[in-house]
């Protein structure tokens, strides 16, 4: 059952207790967005299988992944113009900054690709996909599917998590190559780094396990992002404020789970 | 059909329902009345599990709603029709969209019946030229028949109504207790209402309770119903300007 009853708990007798408690509870909001999520991911071949899904999940793909291509090529170039001038700037001072594309290109694809995306996402569709699903389960929307035997998660969520899948890490890549030319703007202009010279040093540093790291972060954080997000949306509560609330607390969560994610997932193939 | 069995149900350290228990029976229209507050709507959402008794049995012919889980539960819920205070219309969805989910969702019916089957339902609520208007496009009263048509698509056994007439005109709340009344005789659907509207109660239940306290303190036939002396029903019918001939005045 999607629809939860709220919790009532007694006031703690002490601040220890207090804590306990929040320890608790949060724990067992951990496991139910660690199932939801699992629930949605293994609804995805039967999702497949269904014309109306598909349909849905191409809908979503292009309200995800379209809609947020303008503010996600602006934050990529300009993200890719900030990591040149600094880097090069540095570089500089050494007679280096021939090798700017060299880092800009792996701190793109390594880190800042796969981070900027998912920062973006969250906060524009990780945040909708909160708002509506919250207004839905305020509304009894959610309820109704219930009773109506239709399965809020393969319903509603399935095709988001499977757009999200498939879009983060393109976006990521996409993200990448214009924070790659965003670099290269800022050789040419103000480090006077040739074109070919920097896309050259690019290439030279760039490593496909670099890619292939960059790209799996991003599909971790689009599926934490959709997690977060419609478990919020499912257990909002009290109205409009409740959406409102709900909302705030899937982009806080994905942003804090996208910086921990990050570091993780950094630290499970690059060893010190 | 319908069956609560000693049922106490507890929010925020207070029994909202308080030992209920109670009988609806196949085919008849049971009628829920009391004031704000009185567990109402929480009594009609134990009866398709949105909500699970803290103590007590809630029974649907021989299965245990409050026990039930998974594939059993979602079965169990297709004998079910609900009508939501507000609709609960999906708003991306035109009402023609909206009404056809169920069938889309759960039967093999062809898209040629569905759109047959989703007509048959729009014209039995009146709403045959709106099936392509989107729920913010309507009013209240129209999301409401709307969610009549999604609730009684698939034929249900039970039809729940939640407050099927509140912040409807006067004449529309008359032709949704029609359309109830026409259902329930027509199809032998089995109907529990959840009400304020005590004069529409009269004019369709079979029999009316009145909860208090988490408790019905009457469940009686209407015109035994507006007779009582029972003090709480009395206060109820007297603050309707219903008197103890009930509505012959009508």
């Amino acid at each position: 059952m999607i629809t939860r009853e709220p919790v009532y708990t007694d006031a703690p007798a002490t601040a220890w207790g207090g804590l306990w408690r929040m320890v608790l509870l949060g724990l067992a909001d951990v496991g139910r967005l660690g199932v939801l999520t699992m629930q949605a991911l293994a609804g995805m071949p039967l999702m497949l299988l269904s014309r109306r899904q598909r349909r849905e999940w191409v809908r979503q793909m292009y309200q995800m992944g379209i809609k947020s291509l303008p503010v996600i090529s602006v934050v990529g170039m300009f993200t890719g113009m900030i990591l040149g001038l600094q880097v090069g700037l540095e570089l500089r001072r050494f007679n280096q900054e021939i090798y700017i594309g060299s880092a800009v290109m792996v701190s793109l694809l390594r880190e800042m690709g796969p981070f900027m995306t998912a920062l973006i996402l969250a906060a524009c569709v990780g945040s909708s996909m909160a708002a509506q699903i919250g207004t839905m389960t305020v509304n009894d929307e959610v309820a109704a599917l219930e009773i109506m035997s239709i399965d809020p998660v393969r319903f509603l969520m399935t095709p988001r998590m499977a757009a999200m899948v498939v879009m983060t890490p393109i976006l990521s890549f996409y993200t990448c190559i214009l924070g790659v030319i965003g670099g290269g703007i800022v050789g040419l202009t103000q480090l006077n780094v040739a074109w070919d010279q920097y896309i050259t040093t690019a290439m030279d540093f760039a490593r496909m396990r670099d890619l292939y790291v960059g790209l799996f972060k991003a599909l971790i954080f689009g599926i934490v992002i959709t997690g977060v997000s419609c478990y919020e949306g499912f257990t909002t509560r009290q109205g409009a404020v409740g959406v409102g609330q709900a909302t705030r607390r899937s982009v806080i969560t994905s942003f804090l789970l996208v910086l921990i994610l990050g570091y993780i997932v950094t630290r499970m193939f690059y060893d010190l | 059909m319908i069956r609560f069995d000693h049922v106490t149900k507890q929010l925020g350290g207070r029994n909202v329902l308080d030992d209920l228990s109670f009988e609806v029976k196949k085919g008849e229209i049971f009628a829920i009345v009391g004031p704000s507050g009185t567990g109402k709507s929480v009594t009609l959402k134990h009866m398709v599990r949105l909500l699970t008794p803290t103590s007590g049995e809630v029974w649907v012919g021989d299965v245990e709603m409050s026990a039930v889980n998974g594939g059993e539960l979602a079965r169990a819920r297709e004998r079910f029709g609900y009508l939501f205070q507000g609709g609960a219309l999906l708003g991306w969805m035109t009402v023609e969209e909206n009404i056809a989910l169920p069938l889309r969702e759960r039967t093999r019916l062809t898209e040629a019946e569905i759109e047959e089957r989703v007509m048959q339902a729009l014209s039995a609520v009146g709403l045959e030229r709106d099936g392509g208007k989107y729920p913010s496009e309507i009013s209240g009263g129209m999301q409401k028949r709307a969610g009549l048509a999604r609730a009684i698509i698939r034929e249900p056994e039970i039809v729940l109504y939640d407050e099927p007439t509140s912040g409807l005109d006067p004449v529309t709340a008359r032709t949704i207790d029609q359309l109830v009344r026409r259902l329930n005789e027509e199809l032998g659907i089995t109907s529990v209402v959840v009400t304020h509207d005590l004069q529409g109660a009269l004019l369709i239940a079979d029999r009316i309770a009145m909860l208090t306290g988490g408790r019905f303190v009457e469940v009686s036939p209407p015109k035994t119903f507006v007779a009582t002396d029972q003090p709480d029903v009395r206060s109820f019918l007297d603050a309707q300007f219903i008197s103890k001939k009930g509505l012959e005045g009508f």
